[in-house]
Parts: C-alpha cells; sequence; structure tokens
C-alpha cells in the first residue's frame, strides 16, 4: 500500500484558489449589502423613533412662579391660568427638574432635584416649563398633529394616506384588470405588442410629473365637473386618481401575467362546455389565476400607499381629519416632504418625528409586501 | 307561436353580454392611452402660448438712427445703458466689471434687465392662443392697456443654457441639468458594480441555503419599500452620520469645519444607488440566467476555473441584458424626486455644480420647486423643465433599447 503519488504525475488534490476564493468573498459581500441596508433602514427608523418618544419636549406652563423658592422644600407656589398641572407632571425651573406630586389650588408638592438635576433656589415670576412627551398611545389614536403645539397624533396623515390609496385603488382595480382581461384574452398578438409599451411608457413617467398633471389637469376638470365650491384646489381626490394612473401599469402587467399562465387546457374546457369568451374569461380563467391578482393588487396599494411627489404636490399641505375626498388633507409622505424641505435642524422633534414616520409607512408597505408574497404561496393553483 | 328551443336557451342574451362586456374592457385600454395623450397635451399646452409683457421703455424708442437695439453695437449699447440709469446704478455696474471688457450680449442683456425691464403680467396656453385669441385681446386692452403681447416657447435654447433665477424670464435649468448629471454619475459609479457583483454571486456561486433565500427574499422587498424611506435612510447615514465624508471635510475641501454640510452630491448619489441597487440585481439574475448551461460547461470542459467561466463566457454573454437593466433603473433614478427633498437637495442654487461635495439641485427637485410656486407662469416654465426631463428619459430609454436589440442573442 502505497498514498504516494506517482513520481512526475501531477497531484490530483485541489489546490487552493486564492485569487478565487478572494472574487467568491467580494461577491458575497456585495450581495450581503442588500441585508445590510434592510437592517440599517429598521436601525435609523428604529433609534431615532425611539428619541422621538423619550425626548423631553419642554412647553411654557404659562404660569410663572408666584412666590420665591428656597434650595429646600417640596411645596411650590405658582400663578394662576395657564395650562393645568396634574400630579405626575414633570416640570422644570430653569435647569432643575421636578416631579409634581399633588395640587391644591396654586399649591403644588413637588419632588425637587429629578434626572441628575440639583435643587436650587429659584427666584419669583420664573417660567415653568411642563414636560411634554409624546406617548405611542398618543401617537397612534391622536387625531390631531400640530408639531408647533405638541400635538402628535398620526391619524390625520394615515386617513390622508388611506384615502389616496382608495382612490387609487378604485381607478386602478377595475380598470387595470379589464385592460388585463382584454390584453390576455381578446387582442391579437399585434394589438398586444402596441399596447403594452404605452401603458409601461406610463409606469415610466416621473411622479413628480404625474402631479403636475393632477395639479394642472385633474383638478381642474374635479373643479369642472362638481364644481369649484365642492372641489378645493388641493384635494385628496385628484392625487387618488393620478395615483390609480400611475400604478395602472403595475396592476395590468402583473395580472396579465397571471392571467396568461392559466393553463390553455382549461379555456379548451370552457369552450366545449358551450361557455361564451367572457364567460370563460371572468368564470375560469380569473378565479383560476386568483392568487396572481391579489398579489398584483396588494403590491398596487402599497405602492400607492408609499407615492409621495403626487400627494406632495396635489393634496395639500397641513394635516387635516376629513373623509371628503375634494378636501385638501397631508399624507404621511407629503408630510415627510414638507417639513424635511429646506434645513431641518437635527434633534429637532420635527427631524425625530419624521422617522416616526417613516418607519409607520415602512412597515404598513413592509405588511403588505409579505402578504402579497404569502397569497402567491397560499392560493396558488399548480397546474401539471 | 312564439315556441322556445331548449337548446337556444338565452344564447342570445349572453353572447350580447359577451359583446358588452368586451366593448367595456376594450374601452379601459383606451383610458390609458387617453390619458397619456392628456398628459402630453397638458405639458405641452402649458409650455408655449402668448404672454403679456410690460416693458418699463419701449425698445423702439431705443433705437439709434433707425438701427433697431438688436443690432446695436457693444459701445452704443453701453452708452444707452448708461444714458437710462441712474448714475449710482452705472458707476456699481462699472466697478464691478468695465464696461469696455462686458462683451456686446453681455451688455445686451443688461440693457433688457435694466433699462427696458420687462415684467410678466399674464400668460395663456397654446389652446387659448391658437382658438381664443379674440378673448386675448380683449383681456389684454381691458386689464393690462400698457402691456404688449408676445409669443414665448418656454422650452428654448436659452432655457436650457441659463442658470436658475427667481425671475421666470430668465430663470434656466443649466444648474438642475448638470446636477442631474452629477448625481446620476454618482449613482451608477457606486450601484452598479456591486449590483452586478450581487446578481453574480447569487446566480453562480451561492449555495443552496437559509442565507442565500434571506437574501434572495431580502432583495425582492426592498425593491418594493418606498423611494422616501431611502431619502430617510440616506438623511440619517450620509447627510448626518457620514457628515464629515459627504460634505468632503475629510479631504480639506471644507474651510471652516463648522460649516460642513452633508447635503451634497455624493450623498445624493449613493442615496439613490440604493435605492437603484435591487432593481440592477433582479434585472441582472435575469440576464445571467439566460445564458445556457452548455456555455458554462464547455468552459469548465477546457479547464477554465469558475471565476474565469464567469469573466468570459457568463459576463460576456449577459453584459447587454445586465446594461439594459442597468438603464432603465438609472432613468428611474433620473425622475426621483422624493428622497432628494428629504436629504436636502438645495431648492435654489444659481452656481454650476463644481464636484461630488458640491451643493445641488435636479430636474425634477426644480419642477417640484416651480410647480409649487403660486404664480401661474412658473407653471409655464416647470411644464418646459418637464419636457427636458422627458427628453432625457426618452433617449436612456432609447439607449436601452438599442443596446438590447443590438446584442442580445438566441440560444
Amino acid at each position: 500500500m502505497t498514498t504516494k503519488a506517482l513520481d512526475g504525475a501531477p497531484s490530483l488534490a485541489k489546490r487552493p484558489r486564492l485569487r478565487e476564493a478572494g472574487i467568491q468573498g467580494f461577491l458575497f459581500l456585495c450581495g450581503a449589502l442588500s441585508v445590510l441596508i434592510t437592517v440599517g433602514i429598521l436601525i435609523v427608523l428604529g433609534k431615532e423613533s425611539v428619541s422621538f418618544f423619550t425626548t423631553q419636549q419642554w412647553e411654557n406652563s404659562n404660569r410663572p412662579l408666584a412666590q420665591e423658592l428656597e434650595a429646600v422644600g417640596a411645596s411650590i407656589r405658582v400663578g394662576e391660568g395657564g395650562a393645568t398641572l396634574r400630579a405626575g407632571d414633570i416640570i422644570r425651573v430653569r435647569d432643575e427638574i421636578m416631579e409634581v406630586v399633588s395640587v391644591d389650588g396654586q399649591t403644588l408638592t413637588v419632588v425637587r432635584g429629578l434626572q441628575g438635576t440639583e435643587p436650587a433656589a429659584h427666584e419669583t415670576d420664573l417660567e415653568i416649563f411642563r414636560s411634554n412627551r409624546v406617548t405611542l398611545g398618543e401617537f397612534l389614536a391622536g387625531t390631531e398633529w400640530n408639531p408647533q403645539i405638541g400635538r402628535f397624533g398620526i391619524l390625520p396623515l394615515v386617513t390622508a394616506t388611506l384615502m389616496t390609496s382608495t382612490v387609487a385603488m378604485m381607478v386602478a382595480l377595475p380598470l387595470g384588470l379589464s385592460i388585463a382581461i382584454y390584453l390576455s384574452e381578446y387582442a391579437s398578438s399585434r394589438a398586444r405588442s402596441i399596447l403594452k409599451p404605452i401603458l409601461e411608457i406610463l409606469a415610466g413617467i416621473p411622479t413628480v410629473v404625474l402631479g403636475y398633471f393632477a395639479l394642472t389637469f385633474m383638478t381642474p376638470l374635479l373643479r369642472s365637473v362638481f364644481g369649484n365650491d365642492t372641489v378645493e384646489i388641493y384635494n385628496t381626490g385628484s392625487a387618488g386618481i393620478v395615483i390609480g394612473i400611475l400604478i395602472l401599469p403595475l396592476v395590468s402587467s402583473m395580472s396579465e401575467d397571471a392571467l396568461s399562465a392559466v393553463p390553455r387546457t382549461l379555456r379548451a374546457a370552457a369552450y366545449a362546455l358551450g361557455a361564451t369568451r367572457l364567460e370563460t374569461a371572468v368564470r375560469v380563467v380569473v378565479p383560476a389565476a386568483f392568487s396572481g391578482l391579489a398579489a398584483a393588487f396588494i403590491l398596487a396599494t402599497s405602492r400607492a400607499i408609499g407615492e409621495t411627489m403626487i400627494v406632495a404636490i396635489a393634496a395639500g399641505a397641513g394635516p387635516a381629519l376629513t373623509a371628503n375626498p375634494f378636501q385638501a388633507a397631508e399624507t404621511m409622505t407629503g408630510h415627510i416632504v414638507r417639513i424635511s424641505g429646506g434645513d431641518l435642524s437635527y434633534d429637532s422633534i420635527d427631524y425625530n418625528s419624521l422617522f416616526a414616520i417613516g418607519l409607520v409607512l415602512f412597515f404598513m408597505t413592509l405588511f403588505l409586501n409579505i402578504i402579497s408574497q404569502r397569497v402567491v404561496r397560499r392560493f396558488r393553483e399548480v397546474y401539471e | 307561436m312564439n315556441e322556445i328551443n331548449p337548446f337556444e336557451g338565452n344564447t342570445r342574451r349572453r353572447r350580447r353580454q359577451g359583446i358588452a362586456w368586451r366593448f367595456v374592457f376594450q374601452a379601459s385600454t383606451i383610458v390609458g392611452i387617453i390619458v397619456l395623450t392628456a398628459l402630453l397635451y397638458n405639458v405641452i399646452n402649458e409650455s408655449f402660448g402668448l404672454a403679456a409683457l410690460e416693458l418699463e421703455i419701449d425698445p423702439a424708442s431705443l433705437a439709434v438712427d433707425g438701427v433697431a437695439l438688436e443690432e446695436l453695437s457693444q459701445e452704443q449699447l453701453a452708452q444707452i445703458f448708461q444714458a437710462n440709469v441712474s448714475a449710482g446704478l452705472y458707476r456699481r455696474y462699472a466697478t464691478e466689471k468695465p464696461f469696455t471688457e462686458r462683451t456686446r450680449e453681455e451688455v445686451y442683456d443688461l440693457v433688457q434687465e435694466r433699462v427696458i425691464r420687462p415684467q410678466l403680467v399674464k400668460t395663456w396656453t397654446l389652446f387659448e392662443t391658437l382658438f381664443e385669441r379674440d378673448a386675448i385681446e380683449a383681456e389684454l386692452a381691458e386689464k393690462y392697456p400698457g402691456a404688449r403681447l408676445q409669443f414665448f416657447s418656454w422650452l428654448n435654447p436659452e432655457f436650457v443654457q441659463r442658470p436658475q433665477s427667481s425671475d421666470p424670464l430668465r430663470a434656466g435649468v443649466r444648474t438642475a441639468i448638470l446636477g442631474s448629471l452629477w448625481v446620476i454619475a454618482i449613482t451608477v459609479i457606486f450601484a452598479f458594480p456591486i449590483a452586478t457583483g450581487a446578481a453574480i454571486y447569487l446566480e453562480e456561486y451561492a449555495p443552496e441555503t437559509r442565507l442565500t433565500r434571506l437574501i434572495q427574499t431580502n432583495i425582492n422587498s426592498l425593491a418594493g419599500v418606498p423611494s422616501i424611506i431611502y431619502g430617510i435612510l440616506g438623511l440619517a447615514i450620509f447627510v448626518r452620520f457620514m457628515q464629515p465624508i459627504t460634505s468632503g471635510a475629510v479631504f480639506g475641501l471644507v474651510d471652516d469645519p463648522t460649516t460642513a454640510n452633508g447635503r451634497t452630491i455624493i450623498a445624493a448619489g449613493l442615496t439613490l444607488g440604493l435605492l437603484i441597487m435591487p432593481i440592477i440585481i433582479i434585472n441582472a439574475q435575469e440576464a445571467i440566467k439566460a445564458v445556457p448551461n452548455s456555455l458554462r460547461n464547455a468552459s469548465y470542459g477546457l479547464g477554465a476555473t469558475q471565476w474565469e467561466t464567469i469573466w468570459s463566457h457568463v459576463l460576456p454573454n449577459s453584459i447587454a441584458g445586465i446594461l439594459t437593466g442597468t438603464i432603465l433603473a438609472v432613468s428611474r433614478a433620473v425622475g426621483e424626486t422624493a428622497p432628494l427633498v428629504v436629504i436636502g437637495a438645495s431648492t435654489f442654487i444659481t452656481f454650476d455644480p463644481d464636484g461630488p461635495f458640491s451643493k445641488f439641485t435636479t430636474l425634477p427637485i426644480q419642477i417640484f420647486q416651480w410647480t409649487s410656486r403660486p404664480q401661474a407662469e412658473f407653471r409655464n416654465i416647470a411644464a418646459a423643465a418637464i419636457i427636458a426631463l422627458l427628453l432625457l428619459l426618452l433617449a436612456l430609454n432609447a439607449a436601452a433599447v438599442l443596446l438590447r436589440n443590438r446584442y442580445s442573442h438566441r440560444y
């Protein structure tokens, strides 16, 4: 028995190839970068959102000290009027932070020198600031978004987003499905080769151009139909319709792919039973392609929610809680664009709120994207 | 007697239904085309048309010896300028740059700007210009008696060459076009190699593991993340966290470190790079998948290593597809506005960008800016800028189609 290789013959053992391994490692890093991007998005959005919820915002209570305050003692007198101070409120006088324990008329009982501050003497008429921290409940359920007075309820922004997306889907869903059925079941291949690229041009138009179209064409059109008094210059309806136009090619081309994937044998069977072309399309082909169609609609909804420039131009500035599509309302994306335009200073509440809104938006779209992938897997009909 | 044939049943009604719905389906398809036409009509309608100008001085009255203002020499124009503006203003311009050193065009522009001082009072669309000429003239005579009517093509060679200005008559998009080109260049340099590398890894090397599946799903999900989220990411990472690098401070390009600002071309380019990377990866994967395995096996059979096979056979055979996908992704980046607004593109700069660490504005930002203004005349120049943007995109897409037709192989 010998393990020695024959003299003069080349070794057949695998040789290490440094260059090959290096290249493979580098290419792996390129692929892994995509994961890093996602992690980056989550970290950035998460971190800044956390500071949005934890940063203390000091708000003038308009109730200055009514009496000089010694460095010791737990009772302070404050002025009349101004904001209501309650037990549990965190207040600040100059540099000292205190917590209100109980309130009796104009006299507050407080715990002095909190959060690492030292109790100190304060003279009369010093302003008392109240801490205004945004709670998660307030953020998700509040009905007013007005950073100037410390109101951060995201509902008006979310409802405006849902409004534009609903209008968009009401336009894109029936039209997109009809186009898909026409292209896959009726159109000749020649007609298809002309119509499909035209629809794809619509998808390639920059959204800022569509925003211009919404403001200078769709809004005047709506106003001339429904009257200038009903329709405001900026309104969610016209933005929604144009978003619908934007996602129309996405819906129609994804739906058409789903419809064309249904095997010919199914259609042939339907015809053999005497079904008309319409009955075949609506009763056989569409149900068979259901998973693909549903995925297309969900993905399109996610696009509509994330759409920015059209709403930033045409839907109006200023959050408003309204169910009227002819009124102006600011969506989440529109608000992000408006407050980040210009020099936004870091660590301001506006800067942090941007990330909190972004996080909500990210989860909404991510959720829809995952659902869409699930639907395809769950409801897919497999033929042969 | 109307006898019902059991085999006829409701065939007729079903047929009629079929025809009616067919008509509905066809009509929906036509809606798409109508919308596209309406969009183009709308933009063109706003880019050309009559405008009413109010002039301080009638240029005809400035003619010297019957020679019109446009044909006067440099010296004559300088004299006219001196004669018509205050002595203080003239001195200011003379100290800025002596009149003898100014070219004829510069002096002519000065005369236009300071002596004739045209002011836009009202603009009309192309449709109104062509079909409601009488109404326009009636309105002009009634409301703006001193104004003169002039036909404007808002998109003109000077519009493309002039820098930005707050006066719609002298505003242009040169700064914006240059800004767009700079940003796109950075985007491509950053995204193309990495995205192609990722696609090669996923198609040629990646083993069937959970990690690979995670990367693949992740790329698909990233393609669906709204672009504004990338803007927020860019704002936090490139503009703020990497400020010393993106502002050029570490390279000694900023004189005063306290004024360092990360809102630069390079930050924008990197942000858009992240945005289009998933799109390029997905397209490149399709292109690499289309290369038949027989080619790879032949290469291995001749003793090539895996990388040699990829470099000399897979890539040359898929590069057309990869480039086409890249160009399409780039044309998306060219029209992208929201992320750039978030990372803080300057809305008003009049100087050309001079490098990756320069402040910038881009064509879509410019359009957004002008569209948001209430004055109607800014709508006109926004429309002109839109045509410029659409032409740029058309050129990119045409390049993609040509590339695909020229190099596409079928196996």
